[in-house]
Formats: structure tokens, sequence, C-alpha cells
């Protein structure tokens, strides 16, 4: 049986899970359609949270991040993880009470003004669409992998895939795919990560091989000291160390925090459950469920960087793996013979006076054309040639995507096939799965809170259905853009200014309207509209208008910079509230109401109007 | 219902959030992030992970979830006390 054949058997099982869930609990009211009608039991919201917040991204390119960038890449694991904390104290037990379909809803609400509620709805909007662009960049990734085709095509696949998908189910029929595609992902990626871990430390649990001995060829030496060893000896920084700035590091992790915290299509996922002290438990279960994999990360990230180096370093490409060169077809790995020895040599930037480590210029990998000269396509070794020039002021030859360590890892050790294919049924339920969620918030958002709310609230149901549709469709086709012609380099990257924006406009605003009573229209739309401007501001100057790093404010990277951009927020709320008059009586009444953890319930009957 | 009772469950509630927001702070930004050399240095490692790395790796993810599990026993306590107990 063949790799490909096993695939396809692994991919189809689980999708025929996936279909016949979601069509026997599709959604049969538009109150089961936004919220699943409030039912879902405490441990099924928390495997479908789980599944809808650990995205593409996350499942594919962490463990990459982590292997490539050692201690520093700890801001994306306790800023995910971490923001679960706030999201649970501070935000989900009080918006579950307030009890309404979507985010802007609250806001409009609380803020009794249809700005408020307008500028809320492009917030989400904004947020969704960023995050989503990293979204179909995974199943891009994923698809390319699966059937050797180039990544755009990839992405186009998976945005049909994902349209279809998202259509079918509503809230209701999403929650309880999320729960299988939960149990697949959970399954697919510490499968492997066992594997690993005792191939490599002879410990069967991955958490403990990490701090234990690498074990390899009757060798036995801590397993981070050798890996320090092999990242130094070859010029990288040490791996448990990091060379990011203290400041930097912490407004990323904060703004990741807080930006977990203000994401709209986490935070309507807790709207599914009975009551308040459901939520509570919900969050527990749901941050159980995400640490499996987040514990795991870390391991698999250290134990691939050990694998990936011992097994290319230094091999000449004739001997190479056939998986390298599979993935050199799919343009995710590259090879520049810069000294023409006929080996592969892999170098960090410790190794060059420039401080880089880049094979070659520009910044992804281009190549020929297909009818190109066979000469200009293939090299003397048979490795693909690049369109790139080579960039000779460092010896590094070796290119890869962060995004390969996950996937290339079980070939790297060797695994059996059927764990290479879990892996990619694993792959497709994490970008299935949070682009579904994002794809319901977008909608609803353009179909509830702007149509109906704002635009014409005689909208009837089959109408706001209809535009719920046309939405996830436009959204689709701009986010599948974006996948194609991703605006930075790593997956994970894209997905983090997704979390800028959540931090700096939805963290500060809904917390002000949960807490305190003063804070009143006119802040809170100020304080809104600073934040998301500056933040936005600030990552499109370094992004896309060439800002260069000596401009950078305390040298705090666009990651990070929404953490500043919730403070404006703050600020700007603050002081303008004081300065205009306090809310009126009923916003007040409605503030005091929503600490009374009782009664959640049963507001929903009748305040559900759509 | 007597009047003050949305007060007291108020501020107790507030008091529970707030220590365990403080715990949380410790954590993850204090002992992952600014005391992480400090820590490595002058803590016993864990296993072979120096303490610092240790925590902003997996430590600070424990804790979390602890965190949220004392979050929801104290709460639910508290909803009890003050007579705001719901059937599940």
């Amino acid at each position: 049986m063949t790799q490909g054949l096993l695939n396809g058997i692994f991919i189809g099982l689980t999708f025929a899970i996936y279909i016949t869930i979601a069509i026997r609990s599709r959604a049969g009211s538009t109150k089961e359609y936004y919220t699943a009608g409030g039912g879902v039991s405490p441990i099924a919201n928390g495997m479908a949270t789980a599944a809808d917040w650990m995205s593409a991204a996350t499942f594919i390119s962490m463990a990459g991040t982590v292997a490539i960038s050692g201690y520093d890449a700890s801001r994306f694991l306790m800023g995910w993880t971490g923001g679960f904390v706030l999201l649970t104290v501070l935000m989900v037990p009080y918006l579950r009470k307030f009890n309404k379909a979507t985010v802007p809803d609250f806001v409009g609400d609380r803020y009794y003004s249809r700005v408020a509620r307008g500028v809320a709805v492009i917030c989400a909007i904004f947020i969704c669409m960023t995050y989503i662009m990293g979204q179909m960049r995974g199943v891009g990734v994923v698809f390319s992998q699966l059937f050797g085709i180039g990544v755009p095509a990839g992405v186009l696949t998976g945005a049909a895939i994902v349209f279809f998908y998202a259509g079918l189910g509503g809230m209701k029929g999403i929650t309880y795919t999320q729960v299988a595609q939960y149990c697949v992902m959970a399954f697919a990626y510490t499968i492997p990560a066992i594997f690993i871990a005792m191939a490599m430390t002879g410990n069967v649990i991955p958490q403990l091989g990490l701090i234990g001995n690498y074990t390899v060829g009757g060798e036995s030496v801590p397993f981070l000291q050798k890996l320090n060893n092999i990242n130094t000896e070859l010029g990288f920084q040490e791996y448990t160390s990091g060379k990011m700035s203290t400041i930097n590091m912490f407004c990323i992790t904060a703004a990741l925090m807080c930006g977990t915290a203000g994401l709209p299509h986490v935070i309507v996922r807790f709207f599914t459950v009975k009551n308040v002290k459901s939520v509570r438990k919900s969050a527990c279960w749901t941050l159980g469920f995400i640490a499996v994999i987040y514990l795991t990360a870390p391991t698999i990230g250290a134990f691939s960087r050990v694998n990936l180096i011992e097994k290319l370093h230094n091999t000449s490409y004739a001997e190479a793996p056939d998986w390298f060169k599979a993935f050199e077809n799919t343009g995710q790995m590259a090879w520049v013979d810069k000294n023409g020895d006929g080996a592969i040599q892999y170098f960090g930037a410790g190794k060059s006076d420039m401080g880089t480590n880049s094979v070659f210029q520009g910044k992804g990998p281009t190549y020929p054309a297909y009818d190109a000269p066979e000469n200009q396509r293939i090299g003397s070794q048979g490795q693909r040639l690049l369109a790139n020039k080579a960039d000779d002021s460092n010896p590094n030859e070796l290119y890869f995507g962060n995004d390969i360590m996950v996937m290339a890892n079980p070939y790297m050790a060797g695994l059996p096939m059927w764990v290479i294919a879990l892996l990619m049924a694993g792959c497709i339920a994490a970008a299935l799965s949070t682009a579904a969620g994002l794809l319901l918030v977008l909608s609803t958002s353009i179909s509830h809170d702007l149509m109906k709310k704002i635009v014409n609230p005689k909208l009837t149901d089959k109408e706001e259905v209809k535009y719920a549709r046309m939405a996830s469709f436009a959204a689709l086709v701009v986010a599948a853009y974006f996948g194609i012609n991703p605006p930075s380099a790593f997956i994970a990257k894209t997905v983090a200014f997704a979390f800028g924006l959540a931090a700096s406009s939805f963290f500060p605003t809904l917390l002000m309207g949960i807490f305190s009573k003063r804070v009143n229209r006119e802040g809170g739309i100020a304080g809104m509209f600073c934040g998301i401007a500056f933040t936005s501001g600030y990552i499109v100057y370094f992004q896309f208008l060439g800002g260069t790093t000596d401009q950078l404010l305390f040298g705090i990277t666009p990651e990070g910079i929404g953490f500043v951009g919730m403070l404006i927020n703050f600020a700007v709320a603050f002081s303008v509230s004081a300065f205009t008059s306090p809310p009126p009586k009923h916003v007040q009444e409605m503030v005091e109401n929503i600490h009374i953890p009782t009664g959640a319930g049963e507001a929903e009957t009748h305040d559900f109007e759509i | 219902m007597k009047l003050d009772h949305p007060r007291a469950h108020r501020s107790a509630c507030l008091k529970i959030t707030l220590i365990l927001l403080l715990v949380w702070f410790v954590v993850s930004c204090c002992g992952g992030i600014f005391f992480r050399d400090w820590l490595d240095a002058n803590m016993p490692s864990i296993g072979s992970a120096p303490f610092g790395f240790w925590i902003a790796q997996q430590g600070s993810i424990i804790s979390f979830v602890l965190i949220l599990i004392v979050y929801a026993v104290l709460m639910n306590r508290l909803d009890n006390k003050h007579g705001y107990t719901e059937e599940n």
C-alpha cells in the first residue's frame, strides 16, 4: 500500500465522520445556527473550543517556530495558553450572562450606540480576516503536501472545501464536528511525538524526554545540552537562551494573551453552554485539552531540530533522504550548493559577518518556468535549482519553511506510514475546524450585526442567512488571495497580527464594558478607534511600507504592538469618559446585572429576537 | 434576596479574580520572561532543563490549567454561599 493511498483512506474516513456529524446535528433554527441552542455540555464545548482555537498555524508551524527560535518561541506557548486565564476570569462568564448571539451585540448595547456596534463589527471582520489568511495558508501547505501540488493550488482546493463545509452546519453542526476534529488532532499530534521521544531519549512521555537524556547511539547526554551544543557549533543562538529583547518578548506575549481574551470566535464558543457555572467548567476543559497539544509542541520542536540537523547537515545530496527531495518539489525546502562540494550545509547567523543565514536573495524561493532549459531547472547533483540569486555573504545552504517541522517530522524519524496519514488528517482537522469557526463569526457579524442591526432591521431570517453565505464566500476569496501571497513569511506571524488587533480593540473595550459603570459611549468609541488605528497603522507601516528596524518604538516588533495599542485604548477611553456624561441608568443596571451569575438561561428565550 | 448580596458577592469575586491574576502574572511574565535568567542561574534544573526555560515552555502552561481549576472551584463555592446556585 502506498503512502498516498493510505493518506487518502485516513482523510476520507475522517471526512465521512465529520460530514455525518454535521448532517445529523445541523442547525434547525437561527438560534441553533448562532449558538447551538445553548445546551452543549461543558466537556464537549471544551473539546470544540480547543479544536476551534488550535488553528492550522498552531498545528503545523508552532513546533517549527519553537525548533528555529528555541526559548524565544515561548512567547507563543505562553501567550496562546495564558490568554485563556484572562478570558475565563475576566470575560466569558459575564458575557455569557449578558447572553447575546455575537460580541458586537454586547458592544452595541453596552455602549448604547450604533457607531460602537459598527466599529465592533469592523474590528471583528478585520480580526477574523487577518486570522483566516493564516488558516488558508495552512490549508494550502497541507494540501500541497498531500497531493504533491504547489501551495497556491493547495490554497484554492482548501478554500473550496472550507466553503462547502462551513455552509453545512451552523454553530450546532460545527460544535459537534469540532469535537471529532479535536480527537483526531490530539492523536495526530501526540503519537508522532511519543514515537520520536522513544527513539531519541528512550522515554515514552515526550515532556519527560525533553528534560531527560539523549540516548541515540549509546550516547547519554542531557538532551537540551546536546541541542545547545549543536546550535552553537553551527553558529545559531543557544537553544535555551533567547536573543529577543525582554521588553519585546514581554509585549508580544502580553499582546497574544490579551488578544486571545478578545478573539470573537473564541468568546462566542462559550455562548453555547447552559449557564455561567458551565462556562467556568468548560473553560477548564478547554485549556486542559489545549495544554495536551501545547505541552507537546516544544518537545516536537526540540526533537525535530536535532533530527533535521543530524540527517541533513554535511550529507551529500546524492545520499540525502527521499523526503528531502519530496519537500524540494513542493518548494518547502531548498538547497543551494554555494561551495560546490555536493553536500548540504546548514549554518546559523553566527557563521557570517553580516549576521544573517539567508540562503538566497529575496524572501521565498522562486523557480524557473517549467519550460525553461533543463540545465536551469536541475543542478549537477539532480537538485531543484532556484531562480533566486544565491546569498554569498554566508555559508548556509539549506532553506526550509517553519511549517515543515511537523510535516517532515515523521519522515525524518522513519515512522510507520499510518502515523504520517494520521498527521495529514490532523492537519486538515485543525485547518477546517478553525476556518469553520471563523467563517461563522465573520458571516454572522455581517448578516446579524451589520445588515440586521444597523442597515435594515426588517430583514427576514432567510435574507439574513443569504447575507451570511455571501459574506463567507467573499471572505474566503480574499483570504485565499492572501494565503497565496502571504504578507509575512511565516504562518505564525500572520496570525500574530490578528491577536495584536484583538488586543487593542476588543479586549480593553469588553473589559471596561464589564467592569466599569463609568466608561461611556464617547469613551468606548474613541478608545476602540485609537487603539485599532494605532496598531494597524504600525503593522501596515512595518509590513508593507518598508519601515526599518531602527524605527521601531522601544524596539517592539509589529507582533507586540497590540499591547501598546491596548494601553492607548484604555487611556483614551478613560480620559474621554471623564469629560463626558456617564452612561444612562439602564446601561449601569445592565453592568450590575451581568455580575450576578444566575439567570443566564432564562434571559435567552426572550432575548433571541432573530 | 438581601440588598447587599450582589455587592458582597461581587467584591469577593473580584478578590478571587485579582489574586489568581497575580499568580498568573508572576508565573508567566515574571517567571518565564523578566526573571528567567536569574531563575536559570539560581534555581535547581528541572531534569536537564534550566528552571526559567522550563517555566516558559512547560511550567507556565501547567500552572494556567491549575489556576482555572482553582477559579472554577472557588467561584462555584462563592456562588453557593450567596445563594446563586443553579442546576446543571
